[in-house]
């Protein structure tokens, strides 16, 4: 027995990507590049002068290794696909924004920018950094957008292609409505408080009578758009409450304003004193600004990709003998399509050839390609990994399997939060016992003195600020998504914060998610290989596109013999045979190397080698596990979570995850999306509130049916399935402390209603007394707001950053 | 003390003046993206035949 070891050469880094280069490292220009993809970008950018692109930030390049186009684009020559992509068109000139997902640094933009100088059809290019938005201008008699499109993707840009989601403004209207009446509010909440401040300090004495009435009609004037503009909102939802029959958080923050503002108007006019306007405006500018900053979304990250994202725009359908270009959705059944090699299959087919290799991994999470024979039927989704083949449509991508997966609703899109539920309840009691405050202050002081009454009336309604319920919780889960955001974990929205928190039971996909996808642990096993057998073995596997014999070969990394009398024959499923020098060499199962029943019960999968006839040892290929997991589990289980596994692939990874993972996992393979759509339902129903980690297609569906669904991603720009919330790969560990610290954000916001009671009892014991004057009123409003807002935000940084949230 | 009813139109007018200002950069979309301007301005040109960022204004 012995181990084996590659010798690592003196690393170079690529010139364009820098990562490191391997023996095959392309020499260009007295510089290294690790690939040819990289070179090309390189030689592109020189030619043009654009390689001002390296100097400007550190590490710009993106890696073409794996770029393949083909005909991928050929599509967008279509007449009827580029109407649907663009945004603008005139006679030879079209507009049209990209959403280009690799853009990351000052240097992107300089290149995009210049974008002219590759393309010179290209009139003007723009970025927008913050969606990840390239425009672009072009002519159309000197350029073309399938020009253009891999133009790009060659530079390594590749512009993410959508026909649905052409363009969605609307949102961003929406958002700068929010943005101009939060400015107007803050405009006048200013410039009253100036106007006010004279009053107040006075005591009553102000110089000329004149100038008090001037001042208070100027207050009345700023406060009026402030009440009909920016506080529109809350009367609007809260008549729509209304309508439902609920008490929702708005209905206190409105009847508060309302009584400020007729109570203030009433004073003015009749000249009884100078009202609450300051109050008001500076209410609502705080609210507003409170909704604002619970809202950050994260533009460029799309949470609620479906289907349509991952399968091609358009394929390649026969039109009689002819080859026409087709949009997905107008594929039907009956159709007969090309499919090239590492094309995405976008229906469900049957297959017209003898026989194809299709890898499933992203739909099933089965790592090893399958064969599939005429006839038999491949499900949308997966890739073809030896081509062209001819199908036919058997269900179109509307219908397919994976499709109607994904379509199936879940529940969780009509569930009303928790914490909503909460602040409702407590909404509607607040709303009951503030008018209950003030009717009883009012029957009290009826007898004796009525405008006194009336005062303590609208006092009451004044004071009782419902500013903990409408602030506290905007302000601690948005600075927690925003801190978190940092650190490479992106929720959704603020709910998902308040669901984490109750999260009992944790289940995760294993492949790509506890695994570390293309990194495998090797070890060679049996008798010792000489340099000619391993030169040898990679060279034959080499040619073999299976994903174990890629695996094997990136692991060896030898120089393959240049010139080899080579005959290879590949059995599916089984392995390779080969004659190379004269040598016969087999590797591959067990079965077919030894010729001898294969041992089920193992822990690893293995290569076996066997030469000339004689089995020498085998190649074991274990998944590689993220650091952290042993310690994220066990944390986990301390914590009384209830671990589950639910892999797609079969039982060979079994002993290596009981020995990883706390006791009492549960542990379920040979799972189809379907399973784990299940699984997660039955959970559900029998009360656990659910947690799914999963990383693809195949995961889609559990991840939207548990509780909370996490996608993991190496890369935070791939396709992820619709969730709740998106990890980096390598904070995956950090996922216990992220439930503790959603936990201590329910409590901080419970300690902050607390301080908002203490606040409300003060205000209520001026107002039922009849004496709460505007002055007490403009001082204890904004510091009982701000108070409460820098005690959310604090204690919510303090504590992400005990939990390690903060850098 | 008739001259602060002069001051008090002067600091509206400037506020207000202020407040369109703010509502005009909303508008236009200048606080849409708040990276690439300010990498924009800081890149040289070093071929200055073909210039193209004359018609550099904002797109909306």
């Amino acid at each position: 027995m012995s181990t084996l070891n590659t010798t690592t050469t003196a690393t170079t880094t690529c010139f364009h990507c820098h990562e490191t280069c391997e023996e095959d490292k392309v020499r260009f220009d007295d510089k290294d590049f690790c690939c040819v993809g990289c070179k090309l970008v390189y030689e592109v950018l020189n030619e043009n002068n654009l390689c001002n692109y390296y100097a400007i930030s550190d590490n710009p390049g993106i890696n073409r290794k794996n770029s393949y186009l083909g005909n991928r684009f050929a599509f967008l020559d279509e007449e009827q696909i580029i109407n649907k992509l663009i945004s603008f068109k005139s006679n030879n000139e079209i507009h049209i924004r990209f959403h280009i997902p690799n853009m990351h640094c000052s240097s992107c933009i300089w290149l995009l920018e210049n974008f002219s100088r590759i393309d010179k059809g290209v009139i003007r290019s723009q970025v927008d950094f913050v969606s990840k938005e390239l425009l672009i201008v072009f002519n159309t008699s000197l350029t073309n957008l399938r020009n253009i499109v891999e133009q790009l993707t060659l530079i390594g840009y590749e512009p993410e292609l959508n026909l649905n989601k052409v363009s969605n403004h609307s949102f961003l209207k929406k958002s700068n409505a929010r943005i101009y009446k939060i400015g107007l509010a803050g405009f006048a909440f200013g410039n009253i408080m100036l106007l006010s401040f004279p009053e107040y300090l006075s005591g009553g004495i102000f110089g000329a009578e004149d100038f008090r009435h001037l001042f208070r009609y100027i207050i009345v004037v700023l406060a009026l758009p402030v009440f009909f503009y920016s506080a529109s909102e809350f009367f609007i939802n809260s008549f729509r409450s209304f309508r439902q029959q609920v008490v929702n958080i708005d209905v206190p923050i409105a009847i508060g304003i309302l009584a400020m503002f007729l109570r203030s108007l009433y004073e003015i006019t009749s000249g009884t004193g100078p009202g609450y306007f300051d109050s008001m405006s500076g209410l609502v500018f705080f609210m507003l600004i409170g909704r604002n900053f619970q809202d950050k979304t994260y533009q460029w990250l799309s949470f609620n990709r479906d289907y349509t994202s991952y399968f091609p725009i358009a394929v390649t359908r026969y039109n009689g003998l002819k080859e026409e270009t087709v949009l997905v959705n107008d594929v039907v059944k009956g159709d007969r399509l090309k499919i090239r090699n590492h094309e995405i299959i976008p229906a469900d087919v049957k297959l017209l050839n003898q026989s194809a290799h299709i890898d499933y991994s992203f739909v099933s999470g089965e790592s090893t390609p399958v064969k599939v024979n005429k006839g038999e039927l491949i499900y949308a989704g997966a890739k073809l990994l030896n081509g062209p083949i001819d199908v036919l449509v058997d269900q179109a991508t509307s219908n397919s399997y994976l499709t109607k997966l994904w379509n199936q609703q879940s529940d969780k899109v009509i569930q009303i939060s928790y914490f909503q539920k909460m602040v409702n309840i407590i909404s509607r009691w607040f709303v009951l016992v503030t008018v209950l405050i003030a009717v009883s202050s009012f029957a009290y002081w009826y007898s004796t003195d009525f405008t006194k009454a009336i005062n303590a009336f609208t006092s009451v309604l004044v004071i009782a600020c419902a500013c903990a319920l409408a602030l506290s919780a905007p302000f601690t889960f948005g600075n927690i998504i925003r801190l978190l955001g940092k650190k490479g974990i992106y929720l959704r929205n603020v709910q998902v914060i308040e669901k984490l928190a109750d999260i009992d039971t944790v289940i995760f996909d294993k492949t790509g998610t506890l695994t570390e996808p293309e990194s495998n642990h090797i070890r060679y096993e049996g008798d010792e290989l000489d340099d000619f057998n391993l030169r040898a073995i990679y060279t034959i596997i080499s040619s073999s596109t299976h994903p174990l014999s890629v695996v094997l070969a990136k692991y060896l990394k030898l120089k393959p013999f240049s010139d080899p009398e080579l005959h290879i024959e590949e059995f599916p499923g089984k392995g390779i045979s080969a004659m190379i020098f004269g040598h016969h060499y087999k590797i591959g199962s067990e079965e077919f190397v030894t010729e001898k029943k294969e041992n089920s019960s193992l822990k690893s999968t293995r290569v076996y080698i066997g030469i000339n006839n004689e089995v020498l040892g085998y190649f074991s290929i274990q998944n590689k596990y993220r650091d952290g997991i042993k310690q994220l589990t066990n944390d986990l289980a301390n914590h009384k979570i209830n671990l589950g596994v639910i892999s797609g692939d079969d039982e060979h990874e079994r002993f290596n995850l009981t020995t990883l993972l706390p006791e009492g996992t549960h542990l379920h393979f040979n799972c189809k999306p379907i399973d784990k759509l299940n699984y997660i339902n039955e959970l559900n129903q029998h009360g656990f509130k659910t947690m799914m980690v999963g990383d693809g297609f195949n995961d889609a569906g559990a991840l939207m049916h548990s509780h909370v669904g996490v996608a993991v991603s190496n890369d935070i720009n791939n396709f992820t399935p619709a969730c709740d919330a998106i990890i980096m790969g390598s904070n995956l560990s950090k996922l216990e402390k992220l439930i503790r610290l959603a936990k201590s954000a329910n409590r901080i916001i419970i300690i902050s209603f607390i301080i908002s009671l203490v606040y409300n009892f003060l205000g209520l014991w001026f107002a039922v007394q009849g004496t709460l004057s505007p002055v007490i009123a403009a001082i204890l409003m904004p510091i009982s707001t701000s108070s409460l807002v820098i005690y959310t935000v604090v204690a919510s940084s303090i504590k992400a950053r005990r939990l390690g949230f903060t850098k | 003390m008739k001259v602060i009813i002069l001051l008090i139109i002067a600091s509206l007018t400037v506020a207000i003046g202020f407040l369109i200002a703010f509502f005009w950069s909303v508008k236009t979309g200048q606080f849409d993206d708040d990276t690439s301007p300010a990498v924009r301005i800081l890149m040289d040109n070093e071929i200055t035949s073909n210039e193209k960022s004359k018609n550099n204004h904002y797109d909306n």
